[in-house]
């Protein structure tokens, strides 16, 4: 068959409950705690301010990647139902009305649908009681002309139904298989930066910064242009968490420290937005003994809330954003930054010692972003990853035929992977064409993960057909 | 009390072998596999001479309890005859013996089994036709239930129950399966046994056995009223109150005549006193037959025409899976799936067939096509065959799976010794085919990435369980060249068909499996 046939379509039913086990699995994050809005304080949220222009920026900032589709679920995972645009409504005047002000969305988020949903509520408020952050998503080489890209600008202004965009982001450089390349690419080449500038300097962006994932060459070339006063960052969107604060490169050489990214940032006064605070979630939904030794220290917080805190207390920090499908969600947030409790020295020691538990379990470091996909063969990558990752958390994956624990193991990692993955799309079938690895933000090396999966899974099948 | 005893171990028997038709977990046959073994016809391909003596002394013994209780269609057109039997009372009437339609009948299977005519064999073989019935129709129920607990279970993060898939795995035997329940059902609930007595080569030479049997419903004339009860509830219209005499050729012990007999007059066992030797009387209810004779070839025409019909069938319902997919503009970095085209069974030249078959030649001889392998593959690779020679025998083809290293179910459940028990030590160096390259088919030579250069793949080679394969580039000269499964190593290769599974080309696999007349140990 055709690749392009492949990426020109995706499948009907596969789809629908692939994604929605997919859904039921990353939205729980916040589970456990229960919250009605008579529990979220209204006027004592947390703000930051920007040293630029003195935007006076919300602690929280609500990311629009996740939004709900009608239904149930979230158009992360669902892509072919509508967002659910009353939700939305709700969620967003109930954000604005307990201090949220920073909205963070994208053309490529919800398959172009977050946009136009976020434009349709935020319309609702006066213009001068929010900031709109969105970016300039042209992944795709047919987007790379310098005409192409404005088009996406020019269209991110009509769907979000305004004149002018606070926080404007070229988005995700750094990535691609050569991200120097692809950055020259996607911004220099065509002169799209300096057009930007302009824009800047007509009103139509406030803000102008860059979100940053992958080749640490591009990030350091970019400070050092700002620097020699070639261009000048507004703002920078890094992944911080107290995972990836020391441990980034320990998980994937390729990528680098939270902690060197920031103080790069601190050094020239560049406030930083925060993304991936839960790292996909997986540091809401941590191994069972980690959960109890986070409520053994503060019983009523949740297991999410360590990881906002820790987000949120450096003070170059200007917001922390979370992609909020649901309304306890929300409410669960506003709650932990109204106001901010910063991580002590202490609480500090005792996350870093659970960031090490985590490293040591060696999971698959996939935040179920779902930039890799769609892989042009029908894997579906962040599924098998999820459940991989699923398994190590709880215990499941066993090695050793010797365990007494292996014949229940087994059937739960086999079953669950039947279960969460169509059997087209499991590892097997990864033909190790590697055109996912440039778009994977973690910069995962995605066919060898999935093979070491697949030779697991063999090793499974091969080794008790009776159970 | 005959009756009562038979309906328990009718009904025992009967769950006994229908659970192991629906298993598909692998679970059952370590504890039910006999119940398939002991089927007469199964057991005389088996060559299985226990079981064939066994058969014999106990219906010369008891007569043909074997059609009453182990028999599983039997029992089922009892079932569907009792439905009927429950609305109408005292319904059935007396007829004479069909020998002009169960003798040839008897003959044409005895020749088919001798020249290894399998369709012809597993269209009269009633244990087959069982199975055929409870692979194609019951199993997909069994299975939905299943799924539908597993999803139940699911939810609450349990694996006790496994989702499975369910397929029709070939149309026609769909068709067929379909036909021959709508004929067999059709007739057992008019006419009770009259499959058994006019059709079925079973009941006809195990009907020549109990002609002799020591003991048999007799009925004692002093105490008989002719009041016609027990004919007109004898299933197998065997009972001639009339005349007194019962025809034990066509009797299969049910016990339901002496049930209903309010005189004792009719009894099972020896004769209480000398009397006539029952004769069997000639001329036949000939309407009635010829209606039947003419609902089989009406079945089996059906499922020739149908036959006919199966690509189309399964290109379309390939097709209607395709069109369901959602339309995505281009690759927007943020989720979606791409379609996966359904894969085609290639054209064979040879159909491949399961290890432990030995040869195409040993299959065609045993084989009584009764689906039981076929419900019990895990991998969906054993399906019914669709060809008019071998109608209904398992081939092989490796669309969904296929034949996995640690499994060898198949032969474990055999019941007639066309899939002889084989170790997973032997089944690993049994060659059972031999994996052809098609080249042009090949993604490497035919896919390029968003660059431009070749798609790299080798899935083939990585998932050969034997190293059998060895990927060169196409061209030598150039470095770029694609890289492709050039070598496969024929002393290696057991036809397995993990290549052909896992090859990336749709609808039709670049690299395929070949099956082998002769199975070889490598």
């Amino acid at each position: 068959m055709d690749r392009r046939h492949f990426l020109k379509v995706a499948g009907g039913t596969a789809i629908a409950s692939s994604a929605v086990l997919a859904a039921c699995s990353s939205n729980d994050n916040n589970s456990g705690e229960a919250i009605s809005a008579a529990d979220v304080p209204k006027g004592k949220m947390t703000y930051r301010t920007n040293p630029n222009n003195g935007d006076r920026v919300s602690l929280l900032g609500y990311g629009m990647m996740r939004l709900p589709v009608e239904g149930g679920g979230s158009g992360r995972e669902i892509t072919d139902v509508p967002i659910d645009q009353e939700l939305v409504n709700k969620e967003v005047d109930f954000a604005l009305e307990h201090g949220v002000n920073y909205f963070d969305t994208s053309p490529a988020y919800c398959q172009g649908k977050s946009e136009a949903a976020t434009g349709i509520a935020l319309s609702r408020h006066p213009r001068d009681k929010y900031f709109i952050a969105t970016k300039l998503s042209n992944f795709d080489p047919a987007t790379w002309s310098l005409e192409e890209s404005q088009k996406m600008f020019f269209n991110s202004l009509k769907e979000l139904k305004v004149d002018y965009v606070d926080y404007l982001l070229m988005h995700g450089v750094g990535m691609g298989d050569d991200g120097v390349e692809e950055f020259n690419s996607r911004y220099m080449d065509n002169g799209l930066l300096d057009w930007l500038v302009e824009q800047k300097e007509a009103g139509k962006i406030r803000n102008l910064g860059f979100s940053y994932h992958g080749d640490i060459a591009v990030f350091d070339n970019l400070l050092a242009w700002h620097d020699e006063g070639d261009y000048h960052w507004d703002f920078v969107q890094i992944e911080l968490n107290y995972l990836d604060w020391k441990h980034a490169k320990e998980i994937n050489e390729r990528n680098t420290n939270a902690e060197y990214l920031y103080a790069e940032l601190q050094k020239r006064n560049i406030p930083a937005v925060i993304m991936e605070p839960l790292l996909g979630g997986r540091l809401a939904n941590v191994p069972d003994a980690i959960a109890a030794d986070m409520k053994r220290r503060d019983p009523d917080a949740s297991v999410a809330s360590w990881a906002f805190r820790y987000a949120g207390t450096p003070e170059g920090v200007l917001t922390v954003l979370s992609g909020m499908t649901y309304m306890d969600h929300l409410m669960e947030n506003i709650k932990t930054y109204s106001p901010l409790k910063p991580i002590t020295p202490e609480e500090d020691k005792f996350l870093e010692k659970i960031a090490n538990t985590i490293v040591a379990l060696q999971t698959i470091p996939c935040n179920d972003c779902k930039y890799c996909m769609p892989c042009p063969y029908g894997i579906n990558i962040p599924a098998i990853f999820v459940h991989y990752n699923k398994c190590i958390k709880e215990g499941n994956l066993i090695k050793s035929e010797k365990d007494s624990d292996y014949a229940k193991a087994r059937r739960a990692f086999l079953v669950g992977y039947d279960n969460s993955v169509p059997k087209l799309r499991q590892a097997s079938y990864c033909i190790g064409c590697s055109q996912c690895v440039g778009h994977c933000p973690q910069r995962i090396a995605i066919p060898k993960e999935l093979e070491k999966i697949d030779r697991f899974v063999e090793q499974l099948k091969r080794s008790d057909p009776k159970d | 009390m005959l009756k009562k005893i038979r309906k328990t171990l009718a009904v025992l028997a009967f769950v006994a072998v229908t659970l192991l038709f629906l298993d598909f977990t692998g679970t059952l046959h370590h504890w039910l596999g006999w119940t398939a073994k002991v089927q007469l016809v199964p057991a005389v391909l088996a060559l299985n001479v226990v079981v064939i003596v066994a058969l014999a002394l106990i219906t010369l013994i008891f007569g043909r309890i074997y059609c009453s209780v182990i028999c599983p269609l039997g029992v089922m057109q009892d079932v569907i005859s009792w439905l009927h039997s429950r609305r109408k009372k005292n319904r059935f009437t007396y007829s004479k013996e069909m020998r002009w339609l169960r003798y040839p009948v008897l003959l044409i299977f005895i020749v088919a089994m001798i020249a290894g005519i399998g369709s012809l064999m597993a269209i009269l073989e009633p244990y087959s036709t069982f199975g055929m019935i409870a692979t194609n129709l019951l199993q997909p129920v069994y299975q939905w239930c299943n799924n539908g607990l597993a999803a139940i279970a699911g939810h609450y993060n349990s694996y006790a129950f496994y989702s499975t898939e369910v397929w029709v795995k070939s149309a026609a035997a769909l068709a067929t399966s379909i036909a021959l329940l709508l004929v067999i059902g059709y007739l057992a609930w008019r006419g009770g046994r009259t499959y058994c007595n006019t059709v079925c080569p079973v009941g006809t030479f195990l009907g020549l056995l109990s002609r002799f049997s020591l003991l048999k419903v007799h009925i004692d004339e002093s105490k008989c009223i002719k009041c016609g009860m027990c004919t007109r509830n004898c299933k197998a219209s065997c009972v001639d109150f009339k005349n007194g005499t019962i025809d034990h050729s066509r009797c299969v012990t049910c016990g339901n005549c002496i049930d209903k007999c309010h005189k004792d007059a009719i009894y099972y066992g020896r004769p209480r006193k000398a009397q006539k030797f029952p004769s069997t009387t000639e001329e036949g209810n000939q309407v009635a037959m010829s209606t039947t004779a003419h609902d089989e070839n009406v079945a089996s025409q059906a499922a020739q025409s149908i036959d006919k019909g199966k690509r189309a069938f399964l290109i379309g319902s390939g097709i209607a899976i395709a069109t369901t997919a959602m339309a995505q503009a281009k690759k927007k970095v943020d989720g979606g799936l791409a379609t996966i085209e359904q894969k085609q069974m290639p054209e064979r030249k040879t159909p491949i067939t399961p290890p432990g078959s030995i040869s195409a030649r040993n299959m065609a001889r045993h084989c009584v096509a009764c689906q039981l392998c076929v419900a019990e593959c895990p991998n969906q690779v054993l399906r019914p065959s669709a060809d008019m020679l071998t109608f209904m025998q398992p081939i092989m083809s490796y669309e969904r799976g296929y034949c996995r290293p640690e499994c060898n179910r198949c032969s474990q459940v055999c019941p007639a010794g066309a899939i002889k028990p084989i170790s997973l030590e032997v089944k690993s160096s049994t060659k059972i085919g031999k994996a052809v390259w098609t080249h042009f088919l090949c993604i490497p030579t035919k896919d390029k990435d968003e660059e431009g250069n070749p798609i790299s793949c080798g899935n083939c080679a990585r998932h050969c369980p034997t190293g059998a394969i060895t990927m060169a580039p196409l061209n030598e000269n150039d470095e770029n060249s694609p890289m492709v499964p050039l070598a496969i190593d024929d002393s290696k290769c057991i036809g397995c068909g993990a290549c052909e599974h896992v090859c990336p080309a749709r609808p039709v696999a670049a690299i395929h499996v070949e099956g082998l007349e002769d199975h070889r140990t490598i």
